[in-house]
């Protein structure tokens, strides 16, 4: 950030970490305690999620009670009020509801070039976000789409996407 | 028990590195504080709404009581871009209850103390954290653009219409010396800006904005106390979630959250839910996006299902139209300082149905209702609140 090495300048020239606001001219103090943040995200109950998509399955969990599947995957069923779920693999297959393209990314997104999400129903009815491989000039709503896992190209781990299905 | 705004101020939005959290808090404190003629000992609680994480201060009721001097029992809320709403439903929950006869507002923003890229890898992560923005980078226009092209795709809307959304908001925008954007904007200047979330453009977004915004409530017996004949009166407030996952929602063509929210809020005021526009002056909604802006018109029933682009296509949304929405500039050209636009809107409402509204966006008060629209992320919170003239 520029204003954090403007401030570490002014320290020296003016005795405080300052700076000035460019269309105001007002004076700024340059806070120097930068945070940075990285979650623990617990996956251990969902485990087979990630476990059966390194081996090329999408799988998630159905209430064996009431049969209602849950994409996320979910540990309990709040309909029925238990723990017991099943896991069930995901048909492939799916038809395109919506996109977008982010040309504007966050920060820690940076790295890629700008990308397109998508949500897809699949045929099983769940719907899934994720990115959409191809050109999203050729691609609109309704078309059959496909759910394919790759390792991510720049971080490197499995990741699921969606990819229009030929003809 | 009735309740009743009784004072109310509001900042200059926009970029406010003029002055720190709690001098931009005093501003529109300042202004309530006078309008209401109360002091900080008739004060019984007071509630900070304010998001955060992009500005320094984070104990925020505790600033205001030292600077300010006001010592009542507080708290601080959070509910996303609605948390000034839901901050004026647990103030008026509280006189309702009878805990507290008078209690004070405040929505406060300072998102300008961090870079915009910070501020935008910060309000993308307002959806499900691992399942839309650790995996998939969505930013909040994303989010919305999800809405608008699933839009455009069922109803045959186009940019342009989401551009006249901006041309209308900056409009109003130029006529309130509040607003972040005093300036008119053409269509082809909304059109020629760059993209940032396909369809949407520049102008299509809200900006990143400093405010702050103060209400003071008070109950129906303070009101006769203090003599009061100039107050604004809560009519009903409804509220409604949404699933933090966009893949649960059932369609991408309007809130669920936010059209229960306008029926529980209907509901309460009496007002028919298939035209309500019969029983109000005016509005404001949530267009965080340009589309959005249409999808509220369709949500709260202004328009049936479909049609709300016809309703800025054919200018119904100005003043002399079937309802005029967004006549302060709306979040678009007026700014969205996330936790202090709710309270904006409040403060919209009293102005308006006072007749104090600015030269050239007063709206003509022949219902005495005002609504307002106010969501929080992605159809994740909905509020929506009446206010009018008489109690209810
Ligand atoms: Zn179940």
């Amino acid at each position: 950030m520029e204003y954090r090495k403007a401030g570490e300048k002014n320290i020296k020239e003016y005795g405080f970490p300052v700076t000035i606001d460019e269309k105001l001219g007002t004076l700024q103090w340059v806070d120097l305690r930068e945070l940075t943040l990285s979650y623990l995200i617990c996956i251990e109950n969902i485990a087979p999620f990630f476990e059966n998509m390194r081996e090329g399955k999408l799988v998630t969990t159905r209430c064996p009670e009431c049969g209602e599947i849950f994409f996320p995957p979910q540990k309990d069923c709040p309909n029925c009020m238990i723990s017991e779920m099943e896991w069930i693999e995901l048909g492939r297959e799916g038809t395109l509801e919506t996109l977008t393209v982010v040309f504007v990314r966050p920060p820690t997104f940076a790295r890629y070039d700008p990308y397109v999400v998508a949500i897809v129903r699949l045929d099983d009815g769940v719907k899934i976000t994720a990115w959409l491989r191809g050109d999203p000039e050729k691609v609109k709503i309704g078309d059959r789409v496909r759910i394919e896992i790759k390792r991510r190209e720049k971080e490197g781990h499995y990741m699921y996407e969606i990819v229009p299905v030929e003809g | 028990m009735a309740v009743a705004i009784i004072g109310a101020g509001h900042s200059r939005f926009g970029n406010r590195r003029d002055v720190n959290v709690a001098e931009l808090a005093w501003e529109s404190m300042k202004q309530a504080f006078d309008r209401a003629n109360v002091v900080q000992k008739d004060i019984d609680f007071y509630i900070v709404g304010m998001a955060g994480l992009w500005s320094s201060e984070a104990a925020v009721p505790s600033l205001i009581a030292e600077y300010a001097k006001l010592y009542a029992g507080s708290m601080r809320i959070e509910a996303a871009c609605a948390t000034g709403s839901a901050s004026i439903g647990a103030g008026y929950n509280a006189i309702e209850s009878g805990e507290a006869d008078v209690v004070l507002i405040l929505g406060l923003e300072k998102m300008q103390e961090s870079p915009n890229p910070t501020v935008i890898e910060i309000i993308g992560r307002y959806g499900s954290y691992f399942w839309e923005f650790e995996n998939f980078g969505l930013t909040f226009p994303a989010y919305y653009a999800l809405y608008a092209t699933a839009y455009m795709n069922a109803y045959n809307a186009k940019e342009e219409d989401f551009g006249n959304v901006a041309v209308k908001n900056h409009y109003y925008g130029s006529k309130n010396p509040y607003a972040q954007f005093q300036k008119e904007i053409s269509l082809e200047q909304a059109l020629n800006s760059p993209y940032i979330a396909w369809p949407f453009k520049l102008y299509d977004c809200s900006p990143i904005t400093d405010g702050s915004a103060c209400v003071i409530l008070a109950s129906e017996e303070k009101v006769k106390e203090f003599g009061l004949d100039d107050t604004v009166w809560i009519i009903s407030q409804g509220s409604r979630t949404g699933t933090a996952n966009l893949s649960k929602r059932e369609n991408f063509l309007s809130f669920d959250s936010a059209r229960r929210a306008s029926q529980m809020a209907y509901r309460k005021a009496g007002i028919d839910a298939e035209k309500p526009y019969l029983h109000l002056d005016g509005a404001d909604v949530h267009d965080c996006f340009t589309s959005a802006e249409i999808m509220a018109y369709e949500d709260l029933g202004f328009a049936k299902r479909g049609e709300g682009v016809e309703l800025i296509r054919e200018e119904q949304t100005y003043i002399g139209g079937r309802i005029p929405v967004n006549v302060d500039g709306g979040l678009k050209a007026k700014g969205h300082p996330v936790g202090a636009t709710g309270v904006s809107q409040a403060v919209e409402a009293y102005k308006q149905l006072l007749g104090e509204a600015e030269k050239g966006r007063q709206v003509d008060i022949k219902h005495g209702r005002w609504l307002t629209h106010n969501i929080g992320g992605t159809g994740h919170y909905a509020y929506v609140t009446i206010y009018g003239l008489e109690k209810r």
